[in-house]
């Protein structure tokens, strides 16, 4: 996020995209409403009617995939209104010609009849968040998992640059992270092109100075992402992999080609809390002591470090993941002894300038610190780019709209979108263990509307069964209104009737992210004899 | 700045602040039931138990603390023979109406009307009559509503509607009969209650308890404040221990939070102390996975690491790290990788 959580109670205008927040981030979905009940106005652009729905001034119910085209549509009012924040533009921003040229036709007529919702909407929601002083927008995984991901961010923060929204306060472009880590999983290096802190393995000076604290020799070679990697396995190439806390046999799409990745990876070692999916593939599986049986930090979506203290000992003979991975890079001839994980955030503070000045001491002290915190006397930052873009003046990136790359045809009719429940959490490993979650939220289903339902003779909590070029799966019919006709919604949370047999394993050319979030299938009412034939 | 007298110390607040934030400044604790002094986002009045009452020089009445703003000059007594004994005569009113099972109460130990009694030295009520007798609603999967125990100081209420924006409570009945309840009475599940659990936090009696996994007493378990290990948002919250098992959560008031959780949070933490958890390293032989010591499988790793590199070069292995660990946990993972394995072979699931 480039703002913080607690900024938004003072937004005037809440714009939210790609995200189901009170199922997703439940808390912030609460602050936005806190923001509402203060006067804040809201916009919602969703596939479904989401519980914020009912919170929204404008609710704009768009057909999955055609985000681009809606924020290319609201731009091309608002500079057509001049509602366009001049000031702002011409002292932050660059390329503002070319964004204006590149929208000239694409008018909010066009842009509605892309994503089926009706113009005016469009026009009114490009008003609402143009005329606000303070306009924040949030987005999740509705806005980056399609092929198009990396342009709908890009054209998000098109439109926040032209109305002034970048380096204020209560304003931003705030993407919210799905899972308590990955911010801090990505900050940490955990990404095949960089090394801690987002420096490049590409820079040779970068490269050098890792070199040097790690007393080893380093691949210049950026490495393959997680779907390369699974790719990769598939074809024999990848001997050795090592899972850590990560259950890709739910989680990744089209699952029989991981499954049969992973079958075919000679050696498979996975490290965590229980025999997941993935685990009871493995050849080795190390058991890993969950958060509240260790000490060391999380940092959260608005890139706030925070602790972790230990409560209990690890279960059984579990060892915390720190205690482990010291104990295989000493045997890798690594011999670095940390006694605690105070002291390898230290080592991370001394290679990672975003986090130069966090330490345990001031984490003691101040209960928080939100990077880039550079030095040990710096209150760490709130929101970013305040005195100035942090690259020199905010680059207007024009995009044009692309469909999906798996649209509906004869043959597989339906658009098949996936999300979250507030009662799961991820590939449930952790909520599949709660009774009364699991009561709550038993099994899998997938959102039909009506009209779509009474088409094809399907009956509420009826089984059914749905196809994609990848597979099929069997699940249960939750007849709604809250979906538009021709598209269908499944969460991915269960292993059993698993959304992600069926999604499309393309990839977003620039961030290697899969479209979950459209997909061609065909839904028909389970048939005993001919699915036992 | 509005210049006020509290017990004879002089102290200087705010304009539109209430007696009860000059008392706290002058550092004297004015006791009430209602008032919702929390966390930083959730606090304020809710003006209905009238146990803070003071003495104002100068007025007829008592005033709530709580809902009286000063005034310059203002002299005000906290501690006099009449607001005791109109404090002990409002916890007798409540007491009247009151299921009095502390003996066997989750909350004793931490029930601000025991500590009130007990502060107060009030046993037992002058006042016998009339009871209210609710039938108590255990539809929720995570806590139980016993409205025989509400003292009706509406911070479940305004929690609900305020701070978490569900709104799923409110006030129905009057007078004698009135009490928080979800709409038509009728159970809370038939709500749009999301379970989150801030009603429960907020209570100040037992009428709002967690349905306990595990039974405790409140003075049994300590508290390690922590990180939720759900989602992106890093709300803070108390881990409750006892004997070495986490038995409960509460909220804490963390800058990402400030005193709220969501349902996973608050209530989904049986995980920690599963049965199913893995205990010992496991290690494929024949087909099937068999426990193995810590050394075995290290060795079995290093060697595995060591014989790829040899034969099929670097580029042969990788590693997923994790975005549900720590950083420092992510850190010594990608350095393992980059470092031990010698490849940049290193993702996570940012993106799914």
């Amino acid at each position: 996020m480039t703002n913080s959580i607690a900024e938004v109670v003072n937004s005037d205008v809440v714009f939210i995209t790609g995200s189901n927040t009170t199922a997703g981030h439940p808390v912030i979905g609460a602050r936005i409403r806190q923001a509402k009940q203060k006067g804040a106005k809201i916009i919602v652009a969703e596939p479904r009617v989401i519980d914020l729905a009912a919170d929204a001034d404008v609710f704009l119910q768009i057909t999955p995939g055609t985000n681009v085209a809606l924020y290319n549509g609201m731009m091309n009012y608002i500079i057509s209104e001049g509602l366009q924040n001049a000031e702002s533009i011409a002292e932050r921003t660059e390329k503002y010609d070319d964004l204006v040229a590149a929208l000239a036709d694409f008018t909010p007529e066009k842009a509605a009849e892309i994503c089926g919702v009706s113009a005016d909407d469009i026009k009114a929601a490009a008003r609402l968040y143009a005329e606000a002083p303070k306009a924040a927008i949030f987005y999740s995984m509705g806005v980056t998992q399609h092929t198009t991901g990396t342009e709908g961010v890009m054209t998000l923060s098109n439109l926040a640059l032209l109305c002034g929204n970048i380096g204020i306060e209560s304003g931003g472009i705030n993407p919210l992270r799905g899972q308590n880590n990955v911010q801090g999983a990505c900050d940490m290096g955990g990404l095949p092109g960089d090394l801690p802190g987002y420096q490049k393995v590409t820079n040779p000076d970068v490269l050098a100075k890792f070199e040097k604290a790690w007393g080893v020799k380093l691949s210049d070679k950026p490495g393959g992402t997680l779907t390369e990697i699974v790719h990769k396995a598939g074809h024999g190439d990848i001997k050795f992999l090592y899972i850590m806390g990560e259950n890709p046999m739910v989680s990744d799409p089209d699952l029989n080609h991981v499954e049969e990745a992973l079958k075919k990876t000679e050696f498979l070692v996975v490290q965590d809390i229980f025999l997941t999916e993935t685990a009871q593939l493995a050849d080795v599986v190390l058991p890993a002591a969950s958060f509240a049986e260790k000490d060391g930090t999380f940092s959260n979506t608005e890139r706030r470090v925070q602790r972790v203290r230990k409560a209990i000992e690890p279960v059984g003979h579990s060892k915390a993941d720190w205690v482990i991975l010291m104990d295989i890079l000493n045997r890798l001839g690594i011999k670095e002894q940390y006694s605690s994980p105070s002291e390898i955030l230290a080592e991370i503070s001394s290679v990672t300038p975003s986090y130069a000045g966090i330490s345990y001491e001031r984490l003691e002290d101040l209960g928080s610190l939100q990077w880039p915190c550079p030095t040990a006397d710096h209150p760490g930052t709130t929101y970013l780019h305040k005195a100035a873009i942090a690259r020199g003046k905010g680059l207007f990136r024009p995009t044009e709209y692309k469909p999906s790359n798996e649209l509906p045809d004869a043959e597989y009719p339906y658009i098949l979108t996936t999300g979250r429940v507030l009662y799961h959490y991820h590939t449930r490993t952790m909520t599949g263990k709660v009774a009364g979650l699991n009561k709550l939220s038993p099994e899998s289903f997938i959102e039909i509307n009506p009209a779509t339902a009474k088409n094809l003779g399907i009956a509420d909590g009826s089984k059914v069964t749905v196809s994609s070029r990848r597979g099929d799966i069997t699940t249960v019919a939750k007849i709604t209104q809250a979906i538009k006709e021709g598209v269908l919604f499944m969460p991915f949370h269960f292993a059993e009737g698993a959304a992600n047999v069926l999604t499309n394993p393309a990839l977003d050319p620039i961030s290697k992210i899969p479209e979950y979030k459209v997909c061609a299938v065909k839904i028909s009412p389970f048939d005993r004899v001919s699915d036992y034939a | 700045m509005v210049k006020v007298c509290i017990d004879g110390k002089s102290v200087e607040v705010p304009k539109g602040s209430m007696l009860i934030d000059a008392a706290k400044e002058a550092g004297i604790n004015v006791p009430t039931l209602c008032y919702l002094d929390l966390h930083s986002a959730m606090s304020g009045a809710n003006s209905s138990c009238r146990i803070c009452m003071v003495e104002v020089a100068g007025r007829k009445n008592l005033a709530a603390a709580c809902s009286t703003p000063v005034m310059d000059g203002m002299d005000v007594k906290t501690d006099t023979e009449r607001v005791v004994n109109a404090r002990k005569m409002m916890l007798e009113l409540l007491l009247s109406d009151h299921e009095q099972e502390c003996l066997t109460c989750a909350k004793a130990g931490k029930c601000t009307l025991q500590d009130l009694c007990y502060e107060n030295d009030v046993k037992e009520s002058r006042f016998r009559g009339m009871m209210n007798s609710f039938p108590s609603d255990d539809s929720n999967e995570f806590y139980v509503r016993d409205m025989n125990k509400c003292v009706n100081c509406r911070r479940c209420v305004n929690a609900c509607a305020s701070y978490q924006c569900t709104e799923a409570l409110d006030f129905a009945g009057r007078g004698f009969k009135a009490h928080p309840t979800p709409p038509f009475d009728e159970p809370v599940t038939e709500s749009v209650c999301v379970s989150c659990g801030t009603c429960v936090s907020v209570c100040p009696t037992g009428a709002l308890l967690p349905k306990m996994t595990e039974k405790y007493r409140t003075w049994d378990v300590t508290k390690t404040r922590t990180t939720c290990s759900y989602c992106g948002v890093g709300c803070s919250m108390d881990l409750l221990v006892k004997g070495g098992k986490v038995v409960g959560v509460e909220p804490a008031d963390g800058a990402a939070n400030n005193g709220l959780l969501c349902v996973k949070g608050r209530f989904g933490y049986n995980f920690i102390n599963h049965p199913d958890r893995l205990k010992k390293p496991l290690i494929r032989k024949d087909g099937d996975l068999v426990e193995a010591t810590w050394d075995e499988a290290y060795d079995l790793i290093v060697e595995k690491i060591t014989k790829t590199k040899k034969d099929f070069g670097t580029e042969a292995l990788a590693g997923l790290t994790s975005a549900r660990v720590t950083n420092e946990e992510n850190y010594l993972f990608q350095k393992m990788v980059r470092a031990g394995f010698g490849t940049n072979n290193v993702d996570h699931c940012a993106r799914l």
